[in-house]
């Protein structure tokens, strides 16, 4: 099992922060490397279970699945159904916590996947750098 | 049930931060308002079940239990099972999380705890704000590091080290300036006659019951309880006033919360002491000058640790008066910079309380003083202390000026505490090699610096603090002792130039305020001023 993680302090108030991420069909508002998204069977991005079926900007296709959703950790938790990454059994968790000293966010990415051993390193800074840290850039871009 | 969350991010990685939170008997290192923690039965810091046993600040004693402790998550859970405070079924947890972007760290505090009713949003804030947000910047000073992000100037720059000393942050010295410091310490905290026991000997001290002008200091009652383990029971015979005192009172600095007693300096005798205290005996002769605040007082029970025994030829009057500033003086000279004869040292406000000290020192050392300052009187004053030359501010500049005495040398040491103002003009006037000592900034915070600017000279600064060269017995030991023999041989002369009543400590303030003294002033608590 490989584990990614990444954190970071963006500056903004959680609350806001959440606002932009809880949204699980929002990823092309906020993720730099997302073009496109849409719930399948047009339900609500809010109700668990559902899937995501998104387009990143390199032409790659995934499908993710929301596994949890809480307004009240601010925290969402969701699997991967179908990528070209090459990962198995991937489960990965984004969860913002406020940082009363100062009004802002920590927030934390991370996954936890299987994948062939020689290939670990790379998907790890991958998904740790490109994808996490990607987002936390991006969020600290717009609401910072 | 009242929940506290205070959360903070510290500029250092997870691991570091963890090695001291992590020893759960360790917190009287680092956190501001913990005086001394034993642990019971010879359990282990990481040993579930260990029960720690210390007081705090204001002398109420807590006994806390560590529930668990875990390595791998960071995260730490206690509960008090028996306190003085009102909070009842507390359990508190802190955790540690990694900053990736940045290699930082997250701390999250947190508690759960019952109240008397009505007591609960007082002790919320308390809890959060004297226990947890102080014992935030206490981990960043044990690290080194500076104070909350953004932080303004009632937050609280770091208590240094965690021992008593070092509690008040930066140098205390009476011309020095330093920036808003030490913590948010428990309201409770040097308020006369907190505690009241059995035995306590009533006295009078002055208290402020809110930050203000001078006209906020009035008479109290006190009591100084019978001395527990570690402690000394003085009744004072001479308090010294400092610039600090000043910044106490206004509020500018945070070492006092109203209602509380200001003073950092004072001589006297003892009455008792504890178990454990060896150096002192009841009838010895003794001074400190050391933080917590609380020096204004008739009679004062403290740590014993950093109270010293006077030798026979100084008086107490004199000692009040030169303790804070000698021992300064002392490591400036001979511990940050060990001066030498032939060199240049510069001094600026030659003629305040630690500069004339300085000249007088520096001077018979060996050394070639030049003093900077902005007065003829001033300028004599320095002169008569020692000073060879001095620089007043006139058409060249100081760097200019230095240069032209000095041939083109430059100081090789220069003494600092003017800060934001003189900075840059100190950093031009050093010696190739030089060695450039801030030890405050009365003009203003210096702010961020440009390190390469050094690379012209090879020089070197030092920003030293009084906490970290006074924080043990055995420190205070060496600099005290070579402090006491320079004050026999007359290589420092000290002269008070003014005494009040104790309880007439507003009028001391407004005079120093104002400019007026010279030397330095003492407070008397018999009424017994000339």
């Amino acid at each position: 099992m490989a584990e990614a993680y990444a954190s970071s302090v963006i500056g903004a108030p959680a609350a806001r922060v959440w606002e932009r991420v809880r949204d699980f069909n929002g990823l092309p508002d906020w993720h730099p490397a997302i073009a496109e998204s849409r719930i399948e069977g047009g339900g609500p991005s809010d109700q668990v279970g559902c899937v995501r079926a998104f387009r990143l900007k390199d032409g790659s296709f995934l499908r993710e699945q929301l596994l949890a959703l809480s307004d009240f950790d601010f925290s969402v938790t969701y699997s991967i159904l179908e990528s070209p990454m090459g990962v198995e059994n991937y489960v990965a968790t984004l969860k913002l916590t406020p940082v009363t000293d100062g009004d802002r966010t920590f927030a934390e990415w991370s996954a936890e996947f299987d994948c062939p051993p020689e290939r670990e390193d790379e998907l790890v800074a991958l998904i740790a750098g490109d994808v996490f840290q990607g987002g936390f850039d991006a969020l600290e871009r717009t609401l910072g | 049930m009242v929940r506290v969350v205070r959360s903070t991010v510290l500029d250092a990685p997870v691991d570091a931060v963890w090695r001291i939170v992590r020893d759960f008997n360790g917190h009287d290192r680092w956190h501001p308002i913990v005086e001394r923690s034993v642990l019971e039965e010879g359990r282990r810091t990481d040993q579930i079940g260990a029960v720690r046993n210390f007081t705090i600040r204001s002398g109420e004693r807590v006994r806390e239990v560590l529930l668990s402790l875990s390595d791998r998550e960071r995260h730490l859970r206690y509960a008090i099972v028996e306190s003085e405070l009102p909070l009842r079924d507390y359990v508190a947890e802190f955790r540690l999380r990694p900053v990736t972007d940045g290699d930082r760290t997250f701390w999250t505090w947190s508690s759960r705890f019952r109240t008397p009713p009505g007591e609960e949003e007082a002790l919320a804030r308390l809890v959060g704000e004297a226990v947890y947000e102080a014992g935030f910047d206490g981990v960043r000073g044990a690290l080194g590091l500076r104070t909350a992000a953004g932080s303004g100037p009632s937050r609280a720059p770091p208590p240094s080290t965690g021992v008593p000393a070092s509690r008040a942050g930066d140098d205390p010295a009476p011309d020095s300036a330093p920036p808003p410091s030490g913590t948010r310490t428990t309201a409770a905290a040097s308020r006369p006659g907190s505690r009241s026991a059995a035995g306590a000997i009533e006295g009078e001290a002055m208290a402020i019951a809110r930050h203000g002008g001078p006209e906020v200091l009035r008479p109290a009652a006190t009591a100084a309880p019978r001395p527990g383990p570690g402690e000394v029971r003085i009744r004072q015979t001479a308090i010294g006033v400092n610039y600090i005192d000043v910044y106490c009172r206004t509020g500018y600095f945070d070492l006092v919360q109203p209602p509380g007693t200001l003073g950092m300096e004072a001589a006297g005798t003892v009455v008792d002491v504890g178990s454990g205290v060896r150096h002192l005996a009841p009838g010895r002769r003794v001074a400190y000058a050391c933080p917590p605040p609380g020096a204004y007082a008739t009679v004062r029970t403290m740590d014993a640790a950093l109270v010293v025994p006077l030798p026979d030829g100084l008086d107490d009057e004199t000692a009040a008066a030169v303790l804070l500033k000698g021992m300064s003086a002392e490591f400036l000279l001979h511990r940050v910079h060990r001066l030498e004869a032939g060199q240049t040292a510069l001094v600026f406000a030659p003629a305040g309380g630690v500069g004339r000290l300085l000249c007088q020192w520096a001077a018979h050392l060996g050394a070639r003083v030049i003093g900077a300052t902005s007065s003829d009187e001033k300028a004599r004053t320095a002169r008569a202390a020692g000073a060879h030359d001095v620089v007043l501010p006139g058409e060249a500049s100081l760097e200019d000026r230095i240069m032209e005495l000095t041939r083109g040398h430059g100081a090789d040491v220069i003494y600092d505490g003017v800060g934001r103002d003189s900075f840059a003009h100190s950093v031009a006037a050093l010696a190739v090699r030089g060695h450039l000592v801030s030890y405050g900034q009365a003009s203003g915070d210096i702010g961020p610096f440009d390190i390469g600017s050094l690379a012209a000279k090879s020089a070197t600064v030092s920003r030293p603090n009084f906490a970290h060269f006074t924080d043990t017995p055995e420190k205070v030991g060496a600099i005290t002792r070579r402090m006491f023999d320079a004050l026999e041989q007359r290589i420092l002369g000290v002269e008070i130039g003014a005494r009040y009543p104790l309880h007439e400590a507003a009028s001391a303030h407004r005079a120093l305020e104002a400019g007026e003294t010279t030397g330095s002033t003492i407070l008397l608590p018999e009424g017994s001023a000339r």
